[in-house]
């Protein structure tokens, strides 16, 4: 294979009606690199990842996947990209032996090869015994396996997962992501995942930071976190407003409540906190101290917390096209 | 550290790749009617109930039709019934694989839209036919000959009928996004082809507005045929038959069976094409 990256894209933007759900979005990935847009819901990660599998047309700006431009080659980009979405495609009335044949057949493996394939990855995700089975019957961490396991069927070179993990326990969750860790190793595939989960995030070799369409942040994960140079102290204290205001005046500190607790950024937490009690005079319940986390990274560039956001975001939903649609049918 | 790296082989875009498309459509189609037992009971109730109970009701009111049994007549209608909603419901498939995620399996896949397409037709069409053979097995109760001719020319008639509905359907259904709305096309539809396509009462001595509405009835040219099969294989006196083997004609002209099947192939091939069209746009 070239040198050419797993994925290139040029400019990409995408508008729909008077919604820019991505705006300008550069980055490449190498091949064999696990990439990682992380963002909170209607960030743009969908509609991107979309573009990418050739489900929508880019506005402006260009994409190459596996080589091939995803405008003018589709059918290419589409035979050398696995696909996992956040909701199930799989036909609930086929076993997830069906499945699998009707996706090998479909992306023509050929019949010598895809007997063996399919015990490959079903053996892969630990659902080999349970192949004769309707889908109907899985659990929801079940199904999520075996998509992945269609989604390698065919070897893919680049594989696209979307939220792979959103609305799994955390057993479930780990159990998937050894999965993931085993198929980059055994495969030497390209991942490119989405997520809003930051300890999803923290597995990937490096991730972009996605906010309102745009790239706000690319790199590793411990780059992003270096970069935010300050330690994270939280303070649960009896009168939050006494104390914000108090940092503020007395300290020059840029205070901010995030998830019930005053949350302030400093050069070298731990000297400072013998400065926080001899400075307020607010009786302090606790104080907690953490190196930069990627939340941190998300705050440090968009002000805000992921989970913050999800909350705003709500409408922004609107332009994610398979929410919307989804929406739409529920009603 | 080694790495193995699979071989990527897969579909280069010939023809025998979609047409493995097509095959692997038409068989889920296949998998999913077999296992949709309630389906095939549920389906098979509404035709039974015209032919035996609307029938039965109905042979009381036709005069002079001494020894000839009305449900005969309504035989082929009976059948074709069963045809339009089974290919109409295989159809509206789409629309629920679209609500349920798994056509977007389908198109991503590298596959060209038309094999999918044409893969839902033969599917939604075999599906058809087989439930139309089901209310066929009943022929010898409303006193039509089990004739080996007979069975396969309806049999033949019956699966060209099932394959237009069944793209009528897709046409529809192509780009519909919600079950809802094809509940609301349903009924503008499917019922009006149903009854104009003089299924339940002759094309014969209609009003002209009624006469002209069942002439661009695509149904109608489907009915006729199978009527006429039906009638050359039983004894009936020529006056009755004259009121009641009245088909489509074309400005006094009676159309001859074998152009009224072609008017059903080619609509439904024009409909496939249609239904592939609007399959294929991309947001």
């Amino acid at each position: 294979m070239s040198s050419e990256p797993a994925v290139l894209v040029e400019h990409l933007g995408k508008v729909f009606d008077d919604i820019t759900a991505v705006d300008d979005v550069s980055f490449d990935v190498p091949v064999g690199e696990s990439f990682g847009f992380l963002g909170p819901n209607g960030a743009g990660k969908s509609t991107t990842i979309s573009i990418l599998c050739t489900l929508l047309r880019s506005t402006t700006g260009s994409a190459r996947v596996a080589g091939y431009d995803v405008t003018s080659h589709p059918a290419d980009v589409r035979r050398h990209i696995g696909l996992v979405f956040q909701d199930s495609t799989l036909d609930e009335y086929l076993t997830a032996e069906e499945n699998l044949r009707f996706h090998a057949e479909l992306y023509g493996v050929p019949r010598d090869l895809a007997e063996e394939r399919l015990r490959d990855v079903l053996e892969m995700v630990e659902l080999w015994e349970r192949r004769r089975s309707v889908v109907s019957t899985f659990s929801g961490g079940m199904k999520r396996r075996l998509e992945i396991a269609r989604g390698l069927l065919h070897s893919p070179r680049v594989l696209f997962l979307d939220e792979p993990t959103v609305g799994l326990d955390p057993q479930t969750r780990a159990h998937i992501w050894s999965y993931i860790e085993e198929l980059r190793r055994r495969e030497s595939i390209t991942i490119f995942l989405t997520t809003h989960y930051m300890d999803e995030a923290e597995h990937c070799d490096r991730i972009a930071i996605i906010d309102h369409g745009r790239i706000v942040a690319i790199d590793t994960p411990e780059v992003l976190k270096s970069s935010v140079g300050r330690d994270r102290i939280e303070l649960r204290t009896a009168d939050d407003r006494a104390v914000m205001s108090e940092l503020r005046d007395r300290l020059g500190l840029e205070p901010t409540i995030a998830e019930g607790a005053v949350r302030i950024y400093v050069p070298n937490g731990d000297r400072f906190i013998p400065t926080l009690f001899a400075d307020l005079t607010v009786p302090i319940l606790s104080v907690s101290l953490a190196q930069p986390t990627l939340d941190d990274v998300f705050m440090s560039y968009t002000g805000r917390t992921i989970r913050d956001s999800e909350a705003s975001s709500a409408e922004r939903l609107a332009s994610n096209p398979f929410i919307r649609r989804r929406m739409g049918a529920r009603r | 550290m080694s790495v193995h790296v699979a071989p990527v082989r897969v579909a280069t875009g010939t023809f025998a790749d979609d047409w493995r498309a097509v095959k692997v459509v038409w068989k889920r189609e296949l998998i999913r009617f077999s296992r949709n037992k309630p389906r095939i009971v549920t389906s098979l109730a509404q035709p039974v109930l015209f032919l035996f109970v609307l029938g039965t009701g109905l042979s009381h009111l036709i005069p002079g039709a001494a020894g000839f049994d009305f449900r005969t007549f309504m035989f082929p209608g009976v059948i074709s019934m069963t045809i339009l909603f089974t290919a109409i419901f295989s159809a509206v498939s789409i629309v629920w694989d679209r609500e349920f995620g798994f056509l977007r399996e389908m198109l991503v896949a590298p596959s060209r839209r038309w094999a999918i397409m044409v893969g839902k037709a033969a599917g939604g069409a075999t599906v058809a036919t087989m439930q139309g053979v089901i209310i066929l097995a009943l022929a010898g109760v409303v006193h039509v000959p089990y004739s080996p001719v007979l069975l396969l020319t309806l049999l033949g008639e019956m699966a060209l009928v099932a394959f237009m509905l069944t793209a009528f359907g897709l046409a529809l259904a192509s780009r519909i996004k919600q079950v809802e709305s094809f509940q609301v096309v349903m009924q503008l539809f499917v019922l009006p082809m149903f009854f104009l396509a003089g299924a339940i009462f002759p094309l014969t001595g209609l009003p002209l507005w009624l006469a002209t509405l069942t002439k661009i009835d695509p149904l109608a040219y489907a009915v006729d045929p199978m009527r006429r099969a039906v009638f050359a294989h039983i004894p009936i006196p020529p006056e009755v038959a004259a009121g009641l083997n009245g088909g489509v004609t074309w400005d006094g002209w009676r159309l001859p069976s074998v152009l009224a099947l072609a008017v059903v192939g080619v609509v439904g091939l024009v409909l496939l094409g249609i239904a592939i069209v609007r399959f294929s746009k991309t947001d």
